[in-house]
C-alpha cells in the first residue's frame, strides 16, 4: 500500500520535472565572466564533489545496513559498541578532508580580497531603491534604478526578456581592466551583487567597502541587490555593461559632455536624484523621493516650514547648516519623511499644516536637504 | 506513598498548584506593552504602566512572599538548597553575558569602529576631517562633550562600592556567629552605602548632561557610558532592594547559622555588581 | 530524595489540583508544562506555516500577485521568529519537561513553579508579534535577523518585535536554569552523569547554551531600541557606531541558536535509533564529547553569518577554519548514527522513518553548511536561496523532522495511547517528498543568483519557484494530516503496551508504568 503510492507519487513529481524542463534550467553558479569567477567555480565543484564521495559512503553503508540488517530478514542484533580505533579514524579522515579543502579556498579568498592597483575605480552608493555610480577620475556621476515598467510587475503587461534585471542607467566597463568597487550607502544596508562576475559586497552607511573584478569578455551581466534594504529591495537591480576599451573613452567622453563635468569633481554635490519609477511608490506612505507628485518643495517649504526652518525657532534645524541634517539624514530618508509627517519632538506633523498631502511634505523635506547638503 | 511526611528532612519540596507565573506574565505583558505605547506617543501608556507595576508588584510580594513562607516553614530541605544555588549562580552567569554584549560594544567601538570611520577610505571619501580619537562622539556630530573623569565621583563611587562588599560580608560573618546585632548593622551599612552610591551616580548623570553635555546622543562615548553605567545603577537599584527585603526579614528573625541562602543569594548578586562596577571604572572611567 | 508536594497532594497516582483551564494555568507539574509547550509550538508552527504559504504563494510565479512588497517583508520576518522561537525552541523545551525527570529518575524539574511561568511567559510574547500585524504600519519588514539600519526606520512593530524577543529571552533563561539545575542536582542515586540517557545529556548543553547567548540577544535588541527611541548611536556611524556591530553581537547569538535548535534534535534521535536497531549507540562518551565540541565550537565561528560585510581577510580566514571545524565533531555524531545501526536488527515504524529522513536530510544540509563555510563560495551564494535551501534541510528535515520523530517515539508513554502506524508512514512519507520537492530546488536557485527576501525575481528563477510553492503547499497540507493523527490517537488511539518499543532501554520505559504517572518518581529509583 504504502509502497504503491511512494511510486505513484514518485512518477507523479517526475512528471511533474519533465513538463518544466524545457524553460532553461539552471544546476550550477551562473557562467563565470572572471579569472577569480573560474576559480570560485571550480572550487565550489570540488567541494561539492568531496561531499557527494562522503554522502556516497556513508549512506551506501547506512542503506546497506537497511538492507541487510533488518529484523524482517531475520537480523539478530550484535551488541558491539565503543570502539577506540574506529572513533580516532572517522576524527582524523574528516579532519584531513577538511585540511585538504582550506588550502585551495584560502588561497582563492586571498586573491578575491586583493583590490590593490586597479585601472579604474568607481565608487558606488546604495540608495533606497537605486544605485548612484560616480566614477572618481572621470567625473561622472549618475543614478541607475529599475527600468521595467509598473505594469509589468502587475501583470498587466506581458514580462519582457530581462523582467526586473534591466536599468534606466548601465554602469559602463572596460573589458580587462581590474575595476575596484568602492561600495557605501546612503540610507541602510545593501549589497552589490553581480553572480557572473563573482562579486557581491555589503554597502554599509557611514563604511567604505571595496571588491574588484576583471571582466573576461565584453556583454551585459546583471545582478542585485542582495541585501534586505526595505520594500523594494527586489527592484534594484544591477547592470554592468562590459565593452572595448575604445567604446568606453567614447562613453566617457560623451557622459561626460553632457554633465558638463569634464573638470570640476562635483559628482558627489548634485544629489537630489530625479524621481525614480519606484515599482511600487504609489502605495501609500511609499518613502521613494517624492518631489514630482508633490509639486514644488521649494514652495511647500517657503509656507509651511520656513517660518522654524529658516530662523531656528523652537530648536529647528536650520535650512543650509549642514552639521546640524548630516547626522539627521544619517537617520535615513523614510526616517525624516515619516518625523516630517508624523510630527518628532518639537516638530509638529506636516509643520502644523495639516492640509499638506504627505507627498507635498515628502517634496518639501528634499527641498530641505537638498539645500543642507 | 512516602510524600506524606511533608517535614521529612530528604524529601523534595515540590509546590503547590499556583497562580503567580501567570500573574506575573500578565505583568511582564502589561508593561511591555505600555513602554511600546510610550515610545510611539500612543495615548494610554501611562495608564497600562500603571497597571502594569501594580501586577508586577501584587506578583513580586506574592511569590516572594510564598517562597519565603515555605522556606520559614522548614519544607526545603538540602537538596532544595543546592538547586538554588545552582539556580543563582547561573542566573548571575546570565546577567553577565548581558553586560558583556554592552562591553563588546564599548570594546567594537572604541577600538574598531571609531578609528576604523578615521581611517583610509573613510577618512577621505566620506568623513573628512574626523580625528578618530576616544573618547569620540563620532564624525557625524558636531556638539562637543566632556568625558567623564575617572577620579572625582567615579573614584569616590568605587571605594563606596567595595566598603560595601566588605559591610555585606562582615554581616554575613555576624549571621554566622548567630550575632543579630552585627548582621542588621552590616545589612544597614550595605543598604546605606548603596543608596549613597545611587545619589551620587544621579548627580553625575546630572551633572554630565548639564555640565559636560555628555548625554545619550553623544555618540560612541555617550551611549556606551549612559548605557553601562545605567543598567549597573539599575542593577545596583534592584541589588539595593534586594538587601532591603533582607534587612526586614532579619529583624523579623528570619535565617538561622546554618541556613539563609537567601541572605547569600543576595550577597553573591551584590557582589557580582561589585565586579562589574570595577570592570566599568576601569574600562569606562579610568582608560 | 523523596518528594513531597505542597497542599494539593494527595496519596495515589491521581491528580487533585485545580480542573479545567485552571488546572493549566497555575500547574507545577513537569508533564502538564512539557503538554503545554508542544501544543503551543505546534500552534506556532500552524501560525509559521501559514506565513510560509504566503511566501510560497507569492513566489509561485515572477509578478506581484497576492501581497505587497510590505506584507512579503513582514511575513519573512515574522516566519522565520515563529518558527524558530515560536515552534522549534518551544517543541525542544516540551520534550525536555517531559523527558528529562522521567530518564534521570527525578519527581519533577528542580523548579516546578517558575517551570511554569516559563512557559506562561510565552503567549504574551505570541501575542506581541502577533499584534506587530496589526499596528500601523504593518509587521515590521526587516528579516528576523534585524539588521539595523533597516530597523531604525520601522513603525512601531519594531517595538512591539523588540519586547517579544525580550520575553522569549526571559523564558529561555529561566527554562535553562531549570534544566540544568534539574540534570546537575535531581538525579536518581546511582544515575551518574555518564549513564544519563543521551537526550539529557544535549540538553544539558544546549541549556548552557541557551544561558550564554540569550541575554546577549537581549542586548543587541536593547541597542536597537535605545537607537530607535533614545538617540544612542551603537549603529550609527555618524556617532561613531557600525551597523556591522549589531551584526556581530546578532550574531554572536545566532549561530549558537541554530545549534540550540539542532542539539535537542540530536538527542531524540540518539534514543530512536538505538530503539529501533536494538542495539545500543555505538559510542556513548564520544556522542557527548562530539556534542560538547559543537557547543564549544559555536561561540567561535559566528562571522560566518558576515563574509560579506568586509572584513579583514585574516578575520574571514579564522572564521572559515573555525566553521569548516564543525564538520568534526557533526561528522562523529553521523558516523556513530549509522554504527548504531550497523548489524543492528532494524524495524522501520513511524519514529525510526523520520529519524532515517533526519540523519539522511540533515546530513545533506550540514554539507550544504560546509559549502557556505568556505568564504570565496559564500561570497557568491550568501543572502541567496542556496542559505535559504541549506538552512531549512537543517532545521525542517533536521530539527522538526526530529521532533515528529520524538513524538511518535513517546505519545504511547505519554498518553497510554498508540497512533495510527499505517498514517504515520504516510505522513512521514508525504512529508519527505514534499519537502524535497520545495527545498531542493532552492539549491539550484540560490546557485543561479536568485537573492532571499524578495517578493518578486526574474524570469530565468520561474520554473525552480513554481515547483518549490507546489512542494510547500504539499509539505504544508501533510502537517494537517499530523494534526489529524495525533487526535486521532488521543480520542480513539489503541491501548499502549507498556513498551511499544522492543529497544527501547531508557529508565523512562524500564521502570515507570505506560502511561506514565502523573507525579513521576515520588521515589527515587535505584540505578544499577
Ligand atoms: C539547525 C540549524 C543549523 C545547523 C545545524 C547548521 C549547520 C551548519 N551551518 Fe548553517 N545556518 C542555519 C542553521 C543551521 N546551520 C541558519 C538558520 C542559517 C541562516 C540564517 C540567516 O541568515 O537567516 C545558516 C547559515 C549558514 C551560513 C551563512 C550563509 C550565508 O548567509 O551566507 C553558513 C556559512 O558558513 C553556515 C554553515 C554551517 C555549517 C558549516 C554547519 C555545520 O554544523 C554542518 C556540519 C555537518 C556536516 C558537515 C555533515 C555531517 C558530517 C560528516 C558526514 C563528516 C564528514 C564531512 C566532511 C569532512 C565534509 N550556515
Ligand atoms: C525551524 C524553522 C523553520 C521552519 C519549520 C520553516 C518552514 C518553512 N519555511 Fe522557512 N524560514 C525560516 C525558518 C523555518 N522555516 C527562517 C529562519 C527563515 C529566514 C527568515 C528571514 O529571511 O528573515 C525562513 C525563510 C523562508 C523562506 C524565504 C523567504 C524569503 O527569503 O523571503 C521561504 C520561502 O520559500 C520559506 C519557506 C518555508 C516553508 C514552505 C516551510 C514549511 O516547512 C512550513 C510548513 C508548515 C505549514 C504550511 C503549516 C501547517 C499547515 C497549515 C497551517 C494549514 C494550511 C496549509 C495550506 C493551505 C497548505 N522559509
Ligand atoms: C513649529 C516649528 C516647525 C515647523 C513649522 C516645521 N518644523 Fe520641522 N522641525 C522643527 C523642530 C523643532 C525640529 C527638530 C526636532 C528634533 O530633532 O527634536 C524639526 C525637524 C525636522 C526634520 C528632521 C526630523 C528628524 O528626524 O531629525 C525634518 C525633515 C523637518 N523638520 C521637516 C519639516 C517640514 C517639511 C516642514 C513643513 C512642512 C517643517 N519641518 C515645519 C520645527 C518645525
Ligand atoms: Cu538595496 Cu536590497
Ligand atoms: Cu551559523
Amino acid at each position: 500500500m504504502i509502497r504503491r503510492t511512494a511510486h505513484t507519487l514518485l512518477v507523479m513529481v517526475l512528471s511533474c520535472w519533465a513538463g518544466l524542463a524545457f524553460g532553461e534550467m539552471r544546476f550550477n553558479l551562473q557562467d563565470q565572466k572572471t579569472a577569480l569567477g573560474h576559480t570560485v567555480y571550480d572550487l565550489h565543484n570540488a567541494i561539492v564533489l568531496i561531499c557527494l564521495i562522503i554522502f556516497i559512503v556513508v549512506f551506501g553503508a547506512m542503506l546497506y545496513a537497511i538492507w541487510k540488517h533488518r529484523k524482517s530478514v531475520g537480523h539478530q542484533a550484535a551488541h558491539f559498541h565503543e570502539n577506540t580505533t574506529v572513533e580516532v579514524i572517522w576524527t582524523v579522515i574528516p579532519f584531513l578532508i577538511l585540511l585538504g579543502m582550506a588550502y585551495p579556498a584560502t588561497k582563492t579568498l586571498l586573491a578575491q580580497r586583493d583590490t590593490s592597483s586597479p585601472d579604474l575605480t568607481i565608487k558606488v552608493t546604495g540608495y533606497q531603491w537605486k544605485w548612484q555610480y560616480e566614477y572618481l577620475q572621470e567625473n561622472i556621476s549618475f543614478f541607475s534604478m529599475l527600468a521595467t515598467p509598473r505594469a509589468q510587475i502587475e501583470n498587466i503587461e506581458e514580462k519582457g526578456e530581462n523582467y526586473l534585471l534591466e536599468v534606466d542607467n548601465e554602469v559602463v566597463v572596460p573589458v580587462g581592466k581590474k575595476v575596484r568597487i568602492l561600495l557605501t550607502a546612503g540610507d541602510v544596508l545593501h549589497a552589490w551583487y553581480v553572480p557572473a562576475l563573482a562579486v557581491k559586497q555589503d554597502a554599509i552607511p557611514g563604511f567604505v567597502r571595496d571588491t574588484w573584478f576583471r571582466a573576461e569578455e565584453p556583454g551585459v551581466y546583471r545582478g542585485q541587490c542582495a541585501e534586505l534594504c526595505g520594500k523594494e529591495h527586489g527592484y534594484m537591480p544591477v547592470v554592468v555593461r562590459v565593452v572595448t576599451a575604445q567604446e568606453y573613452d567614447e562613453w566617457v567622453a560623451q557622459q561626460q559632455a553632457e554633465q558638463g563635468t569634464a573638470a570640476a569633481a562635483t559628482a558627489t554635490t548634485d544629489a537630489a536624484p530625479e524621481t525614480p519609477q519606484a515599482p511600487a511608490a504609489e502605495d501609500a506612505g511609499a518613502a521613494a523621493p517624492a518631489a514630482a507628485a508633490g509639486g514644488d518643495g521649494a514652495e511647500v517649504y517657503a509656507q509651511s516650514c520656513g517660518m522654524c526652518h529658516e530662523t531656528g525657532l523652537a530648536g529647528a534645524p536650520k535650512i543650509g547648516d549642514k552639521a546640524a541634517w548630516a547626522p539627521r539624514s544619517a537617520k535615513g530618508l523614510d526616517v525624516l519623511y515619516g518625523h516630517a509627517i508624523g510630527g518628532f519632538n518639537m516638530m509638529p506633523p506636516k509643520g502644523g499644516n495639516l492640509a499638506l498631502s504627505d507627498a507635498q511634505v515628502k517634496a518639501a523635506v528634499d527641498h530641505l536637504l537638498a539645500q543642507s547638503r | 506513598m512516602a510524600s506524606s511526611t511533608h517535614t521529612s528532612p530528604n524529601s523534595y519540596y515540590l509546590p503547590a498548584p499556583s497562580h503567580w507565573p501567570v500573574v506575573g506574565s500578565v505583568a511582564v505583558f502589561l508593561l511591555m506593552l505600555s513602554l511600546v505605547m510610550w515610545m510611539n506617543d500612543v495615548n494610554g501608556g501611562f495608564l497600562v504602566m500603571a497597571a502594569g507595576f501594580a501586577v508586577l508588584l501584587y506578583f513580586l510580594f506574592g511569590w516572594f512572599g510564598t517562597v519565603i513562607r515555605e522556606s520559614e516553614s522548614g519544607l526545603y530541605n538540602k537538596q532544595v538548597d543546592v538547586s538554588y544555588r545552582w539556580a543563582m549562580s547561573w542566573f548571575i552567569f546570565s546577567e553577565v553575558m548581558f553586560f558583556a554584549a554592552f562591553f563588546g560594544a564599548l570594546f567594537y567601538m572604541r577600538a574598531l569602529s571609531v578609528p576604523d570611520l578615521a581611517t583610509g577610505d573613510n577618512a577621505e571619501l566620506l568623513w573628512q576631517g574626523f580625528s578618530g580619537r576616544w573618547p569620540a562622539s563620532g564624525p557625524g556630530i558636531e556638539e562637543t562633550f566632556t568625558p567623564m573623569g575617572a577620579w572625582g565621583i567615579p573614584a569616590i563611587n568605587t571605594l563606596i562600592l567595595l566598603t560595601s562588599g566588605a559591610t555585606v560580608t562582615w554581616a554575613h560573618w555576624g549571621l554566622k556567629k548567630n550575632n543579630r546585632g552585627q548582621l542588621t548593622l552590616g545589612l544597614f551599612l550595605t543598604i546605606a552605602l548603596g543608596i549613597l552610591f545611587l545619589s551620587l551616580q544621579i548627580y553625575e548623570y546630572v551633572h554630565a548632561y548639564h555640565d559636560l553635555n555628555l548625554t545619550l546622543g553623544a555618540g560612541a562615548y555617550g551611549a556606551t557610558f549612559f548605557m553601562l553605567t545605567g543598567f549597573h545603577g539599575f542593577h545596583v537599584t534592584l541589588g539595593t532592594i534586594m538587601l532591603i527585603v533582607i534587612f526586614f526579614r532579619a529583624l523579623k528573625g528570619h535565617f538561622t547559622a546554618e541556613r539563609h541562602f537567601a541572605f547569600e543569594a543576595v550577597s553573591w548578586y551584590w557582589h557580582f555588581v561589585d565586579v562589574v562596577w570595577l570592570m566599568l571604572f576601569v574600562l569606562v572611567y579610568w582608560l | 530524595m523523596e518528594a513531597v508536594h505542597g497542599h494539593a497532594h494527595e496519596h495515589g497516582h491521581d491528580h487533585h489540583g485545580p480542573t479545567g483551564i485552571m488546572r493549566y494555568l497555575t500547574t507545577t507539574n513537569h508533564k502538564d508544562i512539557g503538554s503545554m509547550y508542544l501544543w503551543f509550538s505546534f500552534a506556532m508552527f500552524l501560525l509559521g506555516g501559514a506565513m510560509a504559504m504566503v511566501i510560497r504563494a507569492e513566489l509561485f510565479q515572477p509578478g506581484l500577485q497576492v501581497v505587497n512588497p510590505e506584507v512579503f517583508n513582514a511575513m519573512t520576518t515574522y516566519h522565520g521568529l515563529i518558527m524558530v522561537f515560536g515552534a522549534i525552541m518551544p517543541a525542544f523545551v516540551g520534550f525536555a519537561n517531559w523527558l528529562i525527570p522521567m530518564q534521570i529518575g527525578a519527581p519533577d524539574m528542580a523548579f516546578p513553579r517558575m517551570n511554569n511561568w516559563s512557559f506562561w511567559l510565552l503567549p504574551p510574547a505570541a501575542l506581541l508579534l502577533i499584534l506587530a500585524q496589526f499596528v500601523p504600519g504593518g509587521g515590521a519588514g526587516v528579516g528576523w535577523t534585524m539588521y539595523p539600519p533597516l530597523t531604525i526606520q520601522q513603525g512601531m512593530s519594531m517595538d512591539l518585535t523588540i519586547f517579544a524577543v525580550h520575553i522569549l529571552g526571559m523564558s529561555s533563561i529561566m527554562g535553562s536554569i531549570n534544566i540544568i539545575t534539574t540534570v546537575l542536582n535531581m538525579r536518581a542515586p546511582g544515575m551518574t552523569l555518564m549513564k544519563m540517557p543521551l537526550f539529557c545529556w544535549t540538553w544539558l548543553i544546549t541549556a548552557y547554551l541557551l544561558i550564554a547567548v540569550m541575554p546577549v540577544l537581549a542586548g543587541a535588541v536593547t541597542m536597537l531600541l535605545t537607537d530607535r527611541h533614545f538617540d544612542t548611536h551603537f549603529f550609527n556611524p555618524a556617532g561613531g557606531g557600525d551597523p556591522v556591530l549589531f551584526q556581530h553581537i546578532f550574531w554572536f547569538f545566532g549561530h549558537p541558536e541554530v545549534y540550540i535548535i539542532a542539539i535537542p534534535a540530536f538527542g531524540v534521535i540518539s534514543q530512536i535509533i538505538p530503539a529501533f536497531a536494538r542495539k545500543p549507540l555505538f559510542g556513548y562518551s564520544s556522542m557527548v564529547y562530539a556534542t560538547a565540541s559543537i557547543a564549544i565550537l559555536s561561540f567561535l565561528v559566528w562571522a560566518h553569518h558576515m563574509y560579506t560585510v568586509g572584513m579583514p581577510v585574516q578575520a574571514q580566514l579564522y572564521f572559515m577554519f573555525a566553521t569548516m571545524l564543525i564538520a568534526v565533531p557533526t561528522g562523529v555524531k553521523v558516523f556513530n548514527w549509522v554504527a548504531t545501526m550497523w548489524k543492528g536488527s532494524m524495524t522501520f515504524e513511524t519514529p525510526m522513518l523520520f529519524a532515517l529522513g533526519f540523519l539522511f536530510l540533515f546530513t545533506l544540509g550540514g554539507f550544504t553548511g560546509l559549502v557556505l563555510a568556505i568564504t570565496p563560495v559564500d561570497v557568491q551564494l550568501h543572502d541567496t536561496y542556496y542559505v535559504v535551501a541549506h538552512f531549512h534541510y537543517v532545521m525542517v528535515a533536521g530539527a522538526l523532522f526530529s521532533a515528529f520523530g520524538g513524538i511518535y517515539f513517546w505519545l504511547p508513554k505519554w498518553t497510554g495511547k498508540m497512533y495510527d502506524e499505517t498514517l504515520g508512514k504516510w505522513h512521514f512519507w508525504l512529508s519527505f517528498i514534499f519537502f524535497n520537492l520545495a527545498f531542493f530546488v532552492q539549491h539550484f536557485l540560490g546557485l543561479a543568483g536568485m537573492p532571499r527576501r524578495i517578493p518578486d525575481y526574474s524570469l530565468q528563477f520561474a520554473d525552480f519557484n513554481a515547483v518549490s510553492t507546489i512542494g510547500a503547499f504539499g509539505f504544508g497540507l501533510s502537517q494537517l494530516l499530523f494534526l489529524y493523527i495525533i487526535l486521532k490517537a488521543l480520542r480513539s488511539g489503541e491501548k499502549a503496551p507498556q513498551k511499544p518499543w522492543e529497544g527501547a532501554d531508557s529508565i523512562e520505559w524500564t521502570m515507570l508504568p505506560t502511561p506514565a504517572p502523573y507525579h513521576s518518581f515520588e521515589k527515587p529509583p535505584v540505578i544499577r
